[in-house]
Parts: structure tokens; sequence; C-alpha cells
């Protein structure tokens, strides 16, 4: 069972109420659940719409086609219609459409006004779809009164069964299974990631989509001893995260690319003074405003040289929620290690998408905080902040743990203790330090998912969000025939870039196919950069709008074959 | 008291002899001793300049980072750690320059730091353009027809701005330096402490004559709890410019009011494990 359905409406018709009770509802009753919002950049008005993918099995994709559409008003209609299944419906109320062909119309909003109050027009629709689907009435029930406590629960619960009572049960659905799984987005993934990583300071400024990270940690601060501060400017809230790690401790920002532009100098801050810093960068189709509620991978290619200079950093793009949470929790663990800048890329895609997930195992989350030993420093031995070791890394003291020691941290070239110099000779061994950190680093990388043949003709080479259009987009093509032996590497950690996966595979492949949500193709430029490998063809998106399964699929065909 | 010596720093100063840094640098450090602090207990933050450079010449913990953005790493250290005594020493082009907006927001948050700007009302280190308290019809290289722009007049601002400290020195009032910077540093809040610094060099105006002749002290009985009367102080130039407290008031500090901060251990001595995020985990059941 695999079935799609679509709310849509504009903004301000209780949308978001009506899809979260019923997601949470379909997720309860031990199904997987995919939910991909689409949203206009205003707070009333518009066409938002909200689809609901909900299987027995695991999801990690958005679909075009639709089963099922639940029409707030007449553009849901007109705009989707095209997309129905032929033997899907339309669900609306009744002055939008009668029971005619696949346009279902039901007194909605005489339900409402007969349970005594119009807006609970949302809570009879809902009462009509858990009916439609055959699901449990009850704990909806319960549902009901726990969202509407405060806000006059009777009536509700009267508007739900009124819309309940407007239709049968249609559908038979198989039973759920009994696992236990948390419904998460990208960005709720990270702020937990960071909690559990130990972060007490997040500071940033809002922009959409990253704004969501801080919205999360504001609201648990105290409950998880997190102060949350909006800076004034994205400038100031990357130097004071810096300085938050400097004194030590756990301190983090997020943005999206218009944010990150102003961040660059900043970065090139943590790497010469070899702080650690964790930034996520959620990133939307730039530049300038660009399209900010929509979603792109146009950053890479910026990031990987962001900042004036030359500088040592880390870049990992997250490829799902349940991974945004661990990857979150291990940026911490390496910017300690290498004392320098990791960055999260992410987008607006997977930032606002929610799957059910398999819990977090916090077992796996270790705190590895590498610090200086307090006691190796005296006043015959001080302690420098930049001493020369064998593998460049200083130790890392904290400032005022130690009496009689201090640490200088410089953004000028310095010396092992921090002072500003103009040496020659102390500037190479500071940049070989610095850049040292690479060849470390590459020990680290993790390479790629490799997902399909072992030996394949065709290599699809993808990063980011786009792993669960294209885990599903893999399946379909598999099972295509006319299709030649397929196989795709997607990267999450991309700086430095893991090749030896990519090497060995793209031995045996007749064509390399770039699958990205950017203009110019920015991994395949990196590929190409990093191990001379081209990519024979691309599908490249950047209409704001994340590539679905079947489209990647027929991309491919048209492309390849 | 401590012995002021364990604040020498061996990295040989850089600054012109002659420069007003020299004293103002003398005075932190006395300060520092008076108040019986250790290099440990103490974070020197800068941005960069001549000023900027107070980190490196003083031992003490030190971050000197970024020109204009002195304040949010100072900012973030004492979220870390209020335990640490935080100084910002930078320029005056670094402060109400490049750095104003920050100047601005973190006057409104009143955390506990002292901001002593350096104001030899010119940029020293880029040899001297008009910084934002250059005053009129001051011709620089770049400023050929001599400024136009109406200076800033920072302590005016910080008072408007809910400043709870706004403080003016002067680095030939040594004395006078030494308590004033006793008083921004012990003062719960945020503190302004804009001090005159003749820059020998470029600043041929306003030399260390000009600033002993046009600046006069406070009498004993100025009362600085007394808004308006301060706003009048903050604006008075032409005939004479007063050194002191001009304004001071007790409100609550940036840690006093958010709740991780106030109670507890700093940040950075808390211990935490990852099983903090499980509370958490039921928002998404
Ligand atoms: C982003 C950036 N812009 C410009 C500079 C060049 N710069 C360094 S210091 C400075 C002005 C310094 O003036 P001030 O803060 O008054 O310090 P002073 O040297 O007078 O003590 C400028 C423009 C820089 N380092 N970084
Ligand atoms: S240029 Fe001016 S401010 Fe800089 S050190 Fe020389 S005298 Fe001092
Ligand atoms: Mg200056």
């Amino acid at each position: 069972m695999d079935h799609n359905l679509l709310i849509g409406g504009s903004a301000g018709q209780g949308m978001d109420t009506l899809s979260s009770m019923l997601e949470r509802h379909l997720m309860r009753q031990g199904y997987h659940v995919f939910v991909h919002k689409d949203y206009m950049s205003r707070v009333r008005g518009g066409h938002n719409f909200i689809q609901i993918r909900f299987s027995d099995q695991p999801l990690t994709s958005h679909r075009h086609s639709l089963d099922l559409i639940v029409a707030m008003d007449e553009a849901t209609i007109e705009e989707h219609l095209p997309r129905l299944h032929p033997e899907g419906f339309v669900l609306c109320d009744e002055k939008l459409g009668q029971k005619e062909d696949q346009i279902h119309g039901f007194p909605l909003e005489a339900s409402a006004k007969e349970a005594g109050n119009p807006k609970t027009f949302t809570t009879a629709f809902l009462g009509l779809l858990v009916k439609w689907y055959g699901l449990d009435l009850e704990t909806m029930e319960g549902m009901i009164i726990e969202a509407f406590h405060d806000k006059s629960p009777e009536a509700n619960l009267k508007a739900f069964h009124l819309g309940a009572g407007l239709t049968d049960a249609r559908m038979d659905l198989p039973p759920g299974d009994t696992e236990d799984r948390l419904l998460i987005n990208g960005n709720q993934a990270i702020a937990l990631g960071a909690i559990a990583a130990g972060v007490t300071f997040y500071s940033a400024y809002p922009m959409t989509p990253s704004t969501s990270i801080m919205n999360y940690l504001a609201a648990k601060q105290n409950e998880a001893g997190i102060v949350v501060e909006q800076a004034e400017d994205e400038i100031a809230a990357i130097n004071m995260a810096i300085g938050a790690n400097y004194a030590g401790i756990r301190a983090m920002t997020g943005t999206s690319g218009g944010g990150f532009s102003l961040m660059t100098e900043a970065l090139g801050l943590s790497a010469i003074t070899e702080t650690p810093l964790v930034v996520a960068e959620v990133q939307r189709p730039g530049p300038a405003t660009g399209f900010p509620t929509r979603t792109e991978q146009s950053d890479l290619s910026f990031l990987l040289t962001a900042s004036h200079g030359e500088i040592p950093r880390m870049i990992t793009a997250l490829r799902n929620p349940e991974e945004s949470f661990y990857q979150t929790a291990r940026a911490f663990n390496l910017a300690e290690k290498y004392q320098l800048p990791v960055l999260l890329l992410s987008d607006q895609y997977l930032s606002d998408y929610t799957v059910t997930t398999e819990p977090f195992d916090l077992s796996r989350i270790t705190i590895e905080r590498h610090l200086a030993d307090e006691g190796a420093y005296s006043e015959e031995q001080p302690y420098q902040r930049y001493a020369w070791t064998e593998n460049g890394i200083s130790p890392r003291l904290i400032p005022g743990k130690v009496s009689g020691q201090v640490v200088l941290a410089d953004s000028d070239e310095h010396d092992e203790a921090g002072h500003i110099t103009e040496s020659a000779e102390v500037r190479i061994k500071m940049m070989k330090k610095r850049m040292g950190k690479m060849e470390l680093l590459k020990q680290k990388v993790e390479e790629p998912w490799h997902l399909g043949s072992d030996n394949p003709k065709i290599l699809l080479v993808a990063w980011g969000s786009t792993a669960g259009p294209l885990q599903e987009a893999l399946q379909l093509l598999q099972k295509d025939k006319d299709f030649p032996d397929v196989a795709a590497l997607v990267f999450g950690d991309l700086w430095p870039l893991p090749v030896d996966r990519l090497e060995k595979l793209a031995k045996s492949a007749m064509s390399i196919v770039n699958i990205e949500q950017n203009y110019t193709g920015q991994l395949a430029k990196l590929i190409r950069q990093e191990t001379g490998i081209a990519c024979q063809y691309s599908y490249l998106k950047y209409d704001g709008r994340q590539m679905a399964p079947q489209e990647i699929v027929e991309a491919l065909k048209k492309e390849v074959l | 008291m401590t012995d002021v010596k364990c604040f020498h720093s061996s990295d040989p100063s850089a600054w012109c002899p002659g420069c007003g840094n020299h004293a103002l640098l003398a005075a932190l450090k006395e300060a520092l001793a008076q108040l019986d602090k250790n290099p440990h207990e103490v974070l020197v933050c800068s941005g960069i300049g001549q000023a900027a450079k107070t980190p490196h010449y003083i031992n003490a913990n030190g971050f000197n980072g970024l020109h204009g953005r002195a304040l949010p790493p100072a900012l973030g250290a004492k979220i870390a750690n209020k335990d640490l005594t935080v100084i910002v020493n930078t320029g005056d082009g670094d402060s109400y320059g490049e750095g104003g907006n920050h100047f601005i927001h973190n006057m409104r948050r009143n955390l506990d730091i002292a901001h002593f700007v350096h104001d030899n009302m010119i940029y020293g280190l880029t040899k001297g353009q008009a910084s934002p308290t250059t005053q009129l019809k001051h011709t620089t290289e770049i400023q050929t027809e001599g400024v136009t722009l109406e200076p800033i007049k920072p302590l005016a601002l910080a008072i408007t701005m809910g400043a709870t400290f706004v403080a003016r020195g002067f680095v030939g009032e040594k004395e006078q330096l030494i308590v004033l910077m006793k008083a921004a540093i012990t003062h719960p809040g945020y503190a302004l402490l804009d001090i005159f610094q003749p820059c020998v060099v470029f600043n041929k105006v306003n030399t260390f004559q000009w600033y002993k002749e046009n600046t006069y002290t406070l009498p004993e009985d100025y009362d600085s709890s007394d808004k308006q009367q301060a706003l009048q102080k903050a604006f008075e130039w032409e005939d004479g410019i007063p050194l002191g407290i001009l304004y001071q008031e007790r409100k609550p500090t940036y840690t006093e009011q958010r709740e991780v901060l106030r109670e507890g251990p700093a940040l950075v001595d808390r211990k935490l494990s990852p099983e903090r995020a499980a509370a958490f985990f039921d928002d998404f059941r």
C-alpha cells in the first residue's frame, strides 16, 4: 500500500492543523509517513499545499501522482486535478462541487455551523477523512481534546463526528505495525542533534528555511539548558558562536545562503584562530533574496571556497532527517578534534519534509572534546595556543581554567603564543599546520552511499537531499528492463571529497550522470576537480521544486537512453 | 591587590612612541591589579586596529578577532563563562564604524562586559582616514575637503540606547582613568568607557594638548543617575568636554534575565550527556 493525498488551500485556512493531526494519527497507527509542504512566501492567502504519503513500507520521498485531493478551495482542484489518479477522488465542501465523477462535495461548512462554530470546518474535514480511510475514530477523539483543550473542545468533537457521519469507510488499509517511530523533519533533527551533542549556545538571525532550528531550540531552551540568542545580524551570530566556542562550550549557528554570505569573513576567523565551529547552512534558491520558500542545492561551490584566503574546512551534506541528527553530533566531534569549521549543508526540502524515522540511538553519540591536559603547563612551560605539534593540532585549553595560564587567539597571522608575526618562516609553518588538517580529515570522511549495481553501466552521482527521491527512482529503474545496470553514489561528506568508491565504480560505467538541484552541476565540477572524472550527462533542476522519483526516471530515459 | 607585573606581556609593542595607547594600557593593568584580578580570570577581546592590538600587550586571555567584530565574540565568551571578567579594548572606528550594529544592540542586551573605546578620533592603523568621531572640517587624505559627516556622539547614543554605564576618560588623567576603568569593570551590565587617546602620528588636530584644553572633570556632586542631565552632558563639546561617569543605573543584566544563565554554574562547567536529548523525542511521537 502506498497512498498519496494532497491538502490544498490558502494560508490561514487551518490546513496545518488538519495535516498535523492526520499525519500523527497515521504514524501512531503504525504507518510510514512522508509529508511534503509547498508554501508560498506569505502569511495569508496564496495557494499552499501539503502532500501526505503513507505506506506500510519505508518512504524516502514525496511523489507526483495523487490518490486523493482534499480541496479547501477551487484553486486546489484546478491546480492538482491533472495529477489525480483516474481512480482517485477530490473531497471538498459541497459548494465547490457535487457528487459527480471524481469530485465529491460534502456539507462540511454546514456541519461546522451545526457544531456551533464555523472555525471547526477543518475538524469536520478531519472527521470525514478519518472515516473515509477507515481509521480509528476513538484515538482521534483523544487527540482532538488534547489539541483544542483551550479552544472549545466540545464544538470540535461535535464537528468531528458530524464530518465522520458524512461518509462510509471507503478504504480497507492493511494494518500498520507496532514499531516506535518519530515523525521529524531535517531542521528538528539538527536541533535534536545539537542538544545531544551538548550544545549550550545557539546564535542566529532569522532566515527561511533555517529559522525552524532556532525555533525548536528556543522553545526548549530552559528545559535543555541552551541559551538561544537572536543576533543583530549573521555577522554577529557567527562571531558570537566563535567567541563561545573559544571560551570552551559547544556553540552553533545556522542560516541560509544570504546569511552565510555575510558570515564568510568569520568563517576564516574560525579557521585561523583554530576555533571549532559548526554552521548549518540550509539552502534556498539564490542569489540575493531569490526564492525564499523554495529549494535548491546551489551553495556547494560557494561553500567550498567561502572566506578569503585559504582555509581548512569540512563540508557535509545532510541526506535525510535521520542523518541530520547523527551528522550534527558528529560535526562537533570533528570540529573540536581538528579545531576548524564544519559546515552542515541542508536545503529547504530536507528542512521541511517530515518522515517517520527510527528513534535516535543515543548510545551512538559521543561527546569528544579533545581538550588539553590542564596539568601540563607551568610558569616554566607556559601554555601556547598554537604550539607546534607533529600533526599540527595544538592542545586546546579553555581560558580561565588553569591558574597562571592564558589563552590568546588571533585573527592575524601569529606565532605559537598567538602574537602577531610578520615572519615569512612562521607564516609558512602556520599555513602548513592549518592546511595539513585537510590530510587528516581525508581519513575521516565517509564514502558516499552506494545504491544499486556493483558493476554499473550507468552511474548516477548526487548529494544531499536528492538522496530520498533518488533511492526510489533507482528502485523504479532497476525494475525497468530497458534500462541497463545502474548504480548511484549519493554523497554526504563533500569536502574533503571521498573518492575511493567513485573511482572504483567509474571504471565500469559507460556513462556517469550527475543529478543535482542547481544550474551549473556543482558536484560534477567538484568531482572533475578532484579526480578528473567527467560526467557525460546531467539532470539539473533549478525551478525551486524538489525532483520527484518519477521525474528522475523520465529524465534519465530521455537523457541517457 | 595582585602584582601589576603579572599582567606584563613579553610581546614587544608596535605602537608609536608617544601614542596614547601606552598610558591607556598601563592604566588597564593597574585597574586589574587593584581589582585583585589574575591574568587567567580576565579575557580581553578586540577587533582590528592599533587599539585592537591590546590583547597582545597584556598578559591575560585574549581574543583578537575581526575588524568591527570585537563585541560578538566577547558576548559569546561571557555567555559561555559568566565567571570570566570580559573587557573589550578596541578603536573608535572598530566600535562605532564597522561594528556600529553590534555596539547598538549590545547596549540593549546589558551583558556584563566593559567596553573600552580607544578614541583617537581617527583611523590609526590604516593611516589617518576619518573615523565616526572625527570632527567636522578635519581634513585627511580621503576627506580632502574636510569631514562633512556629522560626528557620532557615542555617549549620547549610548544613553539613548539604554546603556547602564556611560563614561569618558582621557589618558592624560591617568588616576581618574584607573578609577573609571575599575568602575566600568565592576559595573553589573554593559559599561561603555570612551577614552580620549591621542594619536601622535595621524591626528594632528586632537592632540594631547587639545584634549587637555578641551576637557574638564565632572564635579564631585554630579548626579550620575539623572538621565536628562547626562544626555545634556553627553552633547557638551565646544565649551568643554566632561570626563567622568556621565550616567549609571542598575538594571537587570543579560545573565540575570536569562533563566539558563541565572542559576547554576557557568555553561562551560556544566556536564552534558547525549541523554539530554531523550526528553524531547516525545515531541515527535
Ligand atoms: C573588514 C575590514 N575592513 C577594513 C579593514 C582595515 N582596517 C583595519 S583597522 C581599520 C580602522 C582602525 O581604526 P580604529 O578602529 O579607530 O583603530 P585605531 O587604529 O585608530 O586604533 C581599518 C579600516 C579590515 N582589517 N577589515
Ligand atoms: S598610529 Fe597613532 S594610534 Fe597608532 S600607534 Fe601610532 S600614535 Fe598610536
Ligand atoms: Mg581610532
